[in-house]
């Protein structure tokens, strides 16, 4: 299965190939546009591999279903598209709360609402990374390209399984149905979770503020529930304390982890004046404008984060003395705020709202008007 | 009937009881036990899902095997996910009316046309008694709640018959009068291949005590006189399906050998 080689074959494919790499042997999802063809990838490869496949009644069970069979023992995974990402926002949260491995891919659609089915959109950025009500911190991660959709699946169960939460593979449609050579390797690196053999086991944590997993069967007698709970899983509302130290540490255990999940590209960062950060399918052509930028002898960088959250807030604070920073990207509020945050007075946003991606004359145009 | 210590001490987390007194929930706790300790099925084997409402708190935190308590409307979906992972768990689900049939509607259908190898024991108190007292899919036609005051305008969903339709193996309706039939439809839904539906009505003194004017021993007495195997509609108690057919954890395992060849 997946044999090592080279394929031409479009994202939302290479995505379903690398969760059957990362050990993903479950899979429920719901039929959307446009990230059908990871839920049919699925429903082909799964049995091959001795895994289970289902199609649910809608995305709610599909978050659900997938929450559910990750308790049981199994890598699981769940694909969508906006509408149905909202739907799934609920028991996001819920994973969060209960620490429950689950990877989400939401192939990003034109919203808001039903918006543009078949068009690329970056829109998502806020709710992925807490669309839930309440604290907490996601991992989400932004791929550019076919490749990357194969290896930051693979990534993001790796995430999800060594901090014990839901990842979010943040895609857009462009990237998802883009066509691309994908090379797959014959090994890639696995993590699996730490599993907790005893009760005891299962309410300790350490350093890392992630404490080992139960399973269901083994015996455990795990109590596992969304409402607010004590090391030991016992349900415990009223409580101030219980509710502060579980909270922080659910927001602290990513937070005081991320110089291990941040990472980012870049490339003639070190003398830009012009910084231009950009993520998933808008950093192609945003990489474009730099070399042509360049080649017209304006100092431009380039700083793509490939994880979206946790931000990569060290490196930037680091390129603070750049004169100008520009953001394309497709939506009117996406990743601004963030960027805009590091940047104070020296933020130029520019987004795209057409359902297609900028082209890379429209950044190079956008970085001499700023350079000017 | 009176809980004995050993079935306290094998089955039941020792733990502050959430519930009101003279709620039926503490019994149907009872019957789930007792049934599982007839059948002697090692608690490992065993894991309990529950939503959001007072009924789910029965398995969680009380019934001591691998419990995962979910959110609102979903443990029925959960529940389908724990199954299909791990064929070999005996998985319950214990459902609120509203939890089941009304945020959670949808996935009650769904599991029993897939016909899902799981038990869903739904109690039905016929509101929404942990948030107060509002009228549900199963409360009466003119029934005052607090968000009836003038009487519900709707009609109550006849579930077990619903979930009939919808292709489950085993369906059967008792109340908390009927607890020796209770537990002896929980052995057979918990050794039944496939989806199993029983349906509780359960007496809520607090909320819809309010309703119908009646404390908990007159509601007892009321699901006596009223709910009969030869009554017609949400009255009839008794056993309304129990047939072999397909289930959908040995179809998958059967689509798995099959693309092995």
């Amino acid at each position: 299965m997946i044999d090592p080689g080279e394929y031409f074959l479009e994202g939302d494919l290479a995505a379903a190939y690398g969760a059957i790499k990362a050990g993903c042997r479950f899979f429920a999802g719901y039929p959307i546009t446009p990230a059908s063809e990871i839920t049919q990838a699925m429903a082909e490869l799964l049995p091959r591999v001795g895994g289970k496949f289902l199609q649910m009644e809608d995305e709610l069970a599909s978050i659900s279903a997938i929450i559910g069979a990750s308790w049981a023992g199994l890598k699981s995974m769940t694909a969508t598209s906006g509408p149905g990402f909202s739907l799934m926002q609920e028991n996001i949260g819920y994973a969060a709360m209960t620490e429950t491995p689950v990877v989400v891919i939401n192939v990003q659609r034109a919203g808001p609402s039903i918006g543009q089915a078949t068009r690329a959109a970056q829109g998502d950025v806020m709710q992925s990374r807490f669309g839930s009500h309440g604290d907490y911190e996601n991992i989400v991660l932004s791929p550019n390209s076919v490749q990357e959709m194969f290896y930051f699946t693979v990534k993001a169960f790796n995430l999800s399984e060594r901090y014990r939460g839901p990842v979010i593979l943040l895609s857009d449609a462009e990237v998802g149905h883009m066509m691309e050579r994908l090379k797959i390797p014959e090994t890639v690196e696995i993590v699996n979770r730490k599993i907790a053999k005893t009760f005891e086991e299962a309410t300790k944590y350490g350093d890392d503020l992630v404490p080992p997993m139960g399973r269901f069967g083994d015996g455990l007698e795990l109590m596992v529930t969304g409402s607010t709970h004590r090391p030991d899983g016992t349900r415990d509302t009223g409580s101030p304390d219980v509710q502060s130290s579980l909270v922080t540490r659910l927001v602290e255990k990513i937070n005081k982890n991320r110089m291990y999940i941040e990472e980012w590209e870049e490339m003639l960062t070190e003398d830009a004046e012009i910084l231009i950060i950009a993520y998933g399918a808008t950093s192609r052509p945003a990489k474009g404008a730099v070399i042509k930028a360049r080649e017209k002898g304006i100092k431009a960088g380039f700083l793509r984060p490939k994880v979206l959250w946790p931000a990569p807030e060290r490196r930037m604070k680091e390129l603070a003395h750049v004169k100008k920073v520009i953001l394309p990207e497709m939506s009117l509020r996406g990743y601004s705020m963030e960027i805009e945050k590091m940047f104070p007075g020296k933020f130029i946003h520019y987004p795209k709202v057409t359902g297609t991606v900028h082209t890379v004359s429209e950044i190079f145009k956008k970085i001499e008007e700023v350079n000017s | 009937m009176i809980t004995t210590n050993y079935i306290k001490n094998e089955y039941i987390r020792r733990m502050p009881s959430a519930f009101c007194p003279g709620c039926g929930d503490g019994q149907i706790l009872n019957a789930i036990a007792r049934a599982i300790d007839h059948l002697k099925i090692p608690r490992n084997e065993i894991a309990a899902v529950s939503g959001i409402g007072c009924s789910a708190w029965i398995p969680s935190p009380y019934l001591r095997v691998d419990s995962l308590h979910t959110t609102h409307g979903r443990p029925i979906a959960f529940a389908t996910g724990l199954k299909v992972a791990n064929p070999k768990l005996k998985v319950i689900v214990v459902s609120g009316d509203g939890d089941c049939t009304g945020i959670g509607g949808n996935h009650l259908l769904h599991a029993a046309r897939s016909n899902v190898d799981i038990t869903v024991i739904m109690v039905n108190n016929g509101v929404y008694a942990m948030t107060g007292g509002q009228v549900a899919p199963t409360t009466e036609h003119e029934y005052k709640t607090v968000t009836t005051p003038y009487g519900n305008p709707a009609f109550a969903l006849n579930v077990s018959e619903v979930v009939a339709a919808a292709g489950a193996s085993y369906v059967a309706r008792w109340t908390t009068w009927h607890m020796n039939q209770l537990i002896r439809s929980i052995e057979k839904a918990l050794t039944k291949k496939g989806f199993a539906f029983i349906e509780v009505l359960s007496q809520c003194p607090t909320y819809e005590g309010r309703i119908l004017n009646m404390d908990h021993i007159e509601m007892l007495h009321w699901f006596r006189d009223k709910f009969k195997t030869d009554e017609k509609g949400v009255f009839r108690v008794g056993e309304f399906v129990d047939i072999e057919k397909p289930e959908l954890t040995d179809e998958l395992q059967k689509i798995i050998e099959k693309v092995k060849q």
